[in-house]
C-alpha cells in the first residue's frame, strides 16, 4: 500500500483511493460486502451461536418444522439435527474450501503466469502451451475420478480443486506481466544487479495485486460451486462433516416434506455465491480508471 | 486456412493422448483392485477374473492395449454391468445427453446474446441493470439449488411439467432450462461487455456518420465483432454443459451418459468412468478445435497470429 500511496504527500490520489471511492459508490458491491461480513461471522461464530450441536441427533424431534418457540430457528432434520447449526457447520467447510483452494491455485497461478510472462521467448512459449493443454481437459471428471480413485478426503478436495482453477490466474497473470516487463522500474533492478527470481518476487508480483485481487474474489465463489457440485454428487465432504452442497443434496430429497430443509442451505449458498460475485465485479470496474461511468 | 485446419488437427493429437494416458495410469494407481467388494473370492477364481479382463499383465501392456481399443473405439467390458461394453453404453446413453446439451446450448446462445445487447444498447437503465442482475443469479445460483425449486413449483404444485424421466417435448424444458440459466448469464455478460465496447469504436462512429441509424450501425456492423468473444466461449460452454449435465440428469431421472457416470463412479467402475472421462474429453477437445476454425474463419487476423 505505501508504495502507491506514495504521492499522497503533494495531494495526489493514488490509484487504490480512487478505486476504493469508485466501489464506495457501487451499492449492489457494498451491499454485498456487508452481506457477505455478516455471513461469514455468523458461520465463524457458528459453534457458540447455535444452541445445539450440529451432529447431535435427537429421533423424537425428527424432521420439525422451523419454530422461534422450539428452540430450533430452522428447524430439524430427519434426524432431529438442529438445521441452523448444520447450516453454519456447512458453511465453515464451504468457506474454508473456497479461500484454502482459491489459495492454491492462487499460489500456482500467479507464479506460473508471472515466469512464464517474465523470462518470454521459449520458456514461456512451453509454459503456456502447457497451459492450453490442461485446458482442453475434462478437469470436473478428472476431479470426480480423483474422488473415487483416493476416497472421498477433504484434503484432496482443497487441491484437486485448487490444481483446476489455476489456469485463468496463470493466463491473465502472464498477459499482466508482459505489459510490464519493460518499464523502467525493472530495467532499474535488472540494472542493480537483482537476480530475475527477485525481480519477479519484489517487483512483478506486487505490481499484478490489482488483478489478482479481482480474480481471487471471482475465484472463491467458483471453487465453492465446485465443492458443493460435489458435495451433492455424494463425492464431496463426508459424514460427520458437512457443507453447503452436502446439505441441499439432502433437503432436495426431502423438499415436499420438509422444505426447510432445502431452503435454509440453499439460501446461504447462493446468497455468499451472489456476494462474492457482486464484490468481484464492483473491484473489478473499480480498479480499471475507464470504467468510471459503469456501474456494472 | 488449410495449413491452420491442419496444424490445429495435429495439435488435438497429443491432447488426447494426454487425457487418455492419465485418465489410464490414474485409475491404476488407486488402492485396491475393482474385485475388492466381493465377497472373498477364492484366489484361483480371482486370478481367473483377472485374467480375462487381461490385469494379470504388465501395466505398459495393459495400456497398450486399451490405447489400442480407444482407437478403434473400444473401452472395453464395464466391471459392473457385466456382460456389457463401456461402448455400448455410451453409444445407447450419448444421444439423450447430447438432445439436452444442444437444446440447452440453443436456450443459453439465444437467450444469452438477446440479454446481452438489449442491456448494452440500455446502458445503466433501470432494464440494463434488472438484466444484468438477473445474469448474476443465473451464475451465483447453481443449477442443483434451482432444479428442485423449479421442480416443486411447476410439476409438484402447478404440476404443468413433469418432474423427471425422459419422455415427451414437456420433459426436456425444465431440464434443458436449468442446465442452459448459467451459461445464458455467461454470455450475456460476455456479449455486454463486447458490444459496448465495440460501441465506442471508430468504426461504428464512421458508420453512424454515413448517416446509418443506431439500430443499423448496429445490427450491420456491430453484431459480427460483438459475437467473437461468445463464439470463443463456446468452447468452456461445452464442458460446462457438460459437467451440468451430470447432476442434472441425476435430478431429472434423464437416462442419459451423465447418470451412467455417477453411477459407474459411486460402484467404482473404472472401465465406464475410464470410458466416460476420455468421451467426453474427446467431445471437449474436438469442440474446441471447431470453435477455433469458426474463429479463424469468420477474423482472418487470428490465423496469422498463429
Amino acid at each position: 500500500m505505501n508504495k502507491h500511496g506514495a504521492n499522497d504527500t503533494v495531494g495526489g490520489r493514488s490509484l487504490w483511493q480512487n478505486a476504493g471511492e469508485r466501489l464506495r459508490r457501487n451499492k449492489a458491491a457494498m451491499f454485498s460486502l456487508w452481506l457477505l461480513l455478516f455471513f461469514v461471522v455468523l458461520v465463524v461464530a457458528g459453534p457458540w451461536l447455535a444452541q445445539h450441536d450440529y451432529t447431535q441427533t435427537n429421533l423424537s424431534l425428527g424432521s420439525t418444522a422451523p419454530s422461534l418457540a422450539g428452540g430450533h430457528w430452522f428447524g430439524t432434520d430427519a434426524l432431529g439435527r438442529d438445521v441452523l447449526a448444520r447450516t453454519l457447520a456447512g458453511g465453515r467447510i464451504s468457506l474454508l474450501v473456497g479461500l484454502v483452494a482459491t489459495l492454491v491455485s492462487l499460489l500456482i497461478g500467479v507464479f506460473w503466469g508471472a515466469v512464464a510472462g517474465y523470462c518470454g521467448g521459449r520458456v514461456d512459449a512451453l509454459m503456456m502451451r502447457f497451459v492450453d493443454t490442461l485446458y482442453a481437459m475434462p478437469f470436473m471428471f478428472f476431479v470426480i475420478l480423483l474422488m473415487v480413485v483416493f476416497g472421498r478426503n477433504i484434503l484432496l478436495i482443497f487441491v484437486a480443486i485448487g490444481a483446476i482453477n489455476w489456469l485463468d490466474m496463470a493466463r491473465i497473470v502472464r498477459g499482466q506481466t508482459i505489459g510490464l516487463r519493460h518499464r523502467e522500474f525493472i530495467q532499474a533492478a535488472t540494472l542493480m544487479g537483482a537476480g530475475t527470481l527477485t525481480i519477479i518476487v519484489r517487483h512483478v508480483i506486487p505490481n499484478l495485486l490489482g488483478v489478482v485481487v479481482v480474480y481471487v474474489t471471482l475465484t472463491i465463489p467458483q471453487v465453492m460451486l465446485v465443492e458443493s457440485f460435489l458435495s451433492y454428487l455424494g463425492l464431496g465432504v463426508q459424514e460427520p462433516f458437512t457443507s453447503w452442497g452436502a446439505l441441499v443434496n439432502q433437503g432436495a430429497l426431502e423438499m415436499e416434506t420438509a422444505p426447510w430443509l432445502l431452503v435454509f442451505p440453499a439460501l446461504f449458498l447462493a446468497g455468499t455465491l451472489f456476494c462474492f460475485n457482486f464484490i468481484g465485479d464492483g473491484l473489478r470496474d473499480a480498479l480499471d480508471a475507464k470504467s468510471d461511468e459503469d456501474g456494472w | 486456412m488449410l495449413t491452420f485446419t491442419l496444424k490445429r488437427l495435429l495439435s488435438a493429437i497429443p491432447t488426447l493422448f494426454l487425457v487418455v494416458a492419465a485418465t489410464f495410469f490414474l485409475i491404476r494407481i488407486a488402492p485396491g483392485g475393482p474385485f475388492d467388494s466381493e465377497r472373498n473370492l477364492p484366489p484361483d477364481i480371482r486370478a481367473n477374473i483377472e485374467r480375462s479382463y487381461h490385469l494379470d499383465e504388465p501395466l505398459l501392456q495393459q495400456f497398450g492395449r486399451y490405447l489400442k481399443g480407444v482407437v478403434r473405439g473400444d473401452f472395453g467390458p464395464s466391471y459392473y454391468y457385466r456382460d456389457r461394453d463401456v461402448s455400448e453404453l455410451i453409444a445407447e446413453s450419448f444421444p439423450v445427453s447430447f438432445t439436452l446439451g444442444m437444446t440447452a446450448l440453443l436456450l443459453a446462445l439465444l437467450g444469452g446474446v438477446t440479454a446481452g445487447v438489449f442491456a448494452a444498447l440500455r446502458r445503466n437503465s433501470f432494464s440494463d441493470h434488472a438484466v444484468m442482475s438477473l445474469a448474476m443469479s443465473g451464475i451465483s445460483i447453481p443449477n442443483f439449488v434451482l432444479a428442485p425449486l423449479l421442480v416443486l413449483l411447476f410439476a409438484v404444485h402447478l404440476q404443468w411439467l413433469p418432474a423427471g424421466g425422459w419422455r415427451g417435448l414437456g420433459s426436456v424444458v425444465l431440464p434443458a432450462f436449468t442446465l442452459a440459466l448459467p451459461q445464458a448469464a455467461y454470455i450475456a455478460r460476455l456479449t455486454r461487455a463486447s458490444l459496448l465496447d465495440i460501441l465506442g469504436s471508430d468504426f461504428l462512429r464512421t458508420a453512424r456518420a454515413k448517416g446509418l441509424s443506431r439500430s443499423q450501425a448496429v445490427w450491420r456492423h456491430a453484431m459480427k465483432p460483438t459475437l467473437m468473444p461468445v463464439i470463443s466461449y463456446l468452447g468452456p460452454a461445452t464442458a460446462a454443459l457438460l459437467t451440468g449435465s451430470v447432476v442434472i440428469e441425476q435430478i431429472f431421472q434423464i437416462p442419459g451418459l451423465g447418470r451412467y457416470f455417477v453411477t459407474g463412479a459411486l460402484n467404482r467402475d473404472y472401465t465406464l468412468v475410464m470410458g466416460v472421462v476420455i468421451f467426453y474429453g474427446a467431445l471437449i477437445i474436438v469442440m474446441n478445435l471447431l470453435v477455433d476454425l469458426l474463429y479463424a474463419w469468420l477474423d482472418p487476423r487470428s490465423r496469422r497470429r498463429q
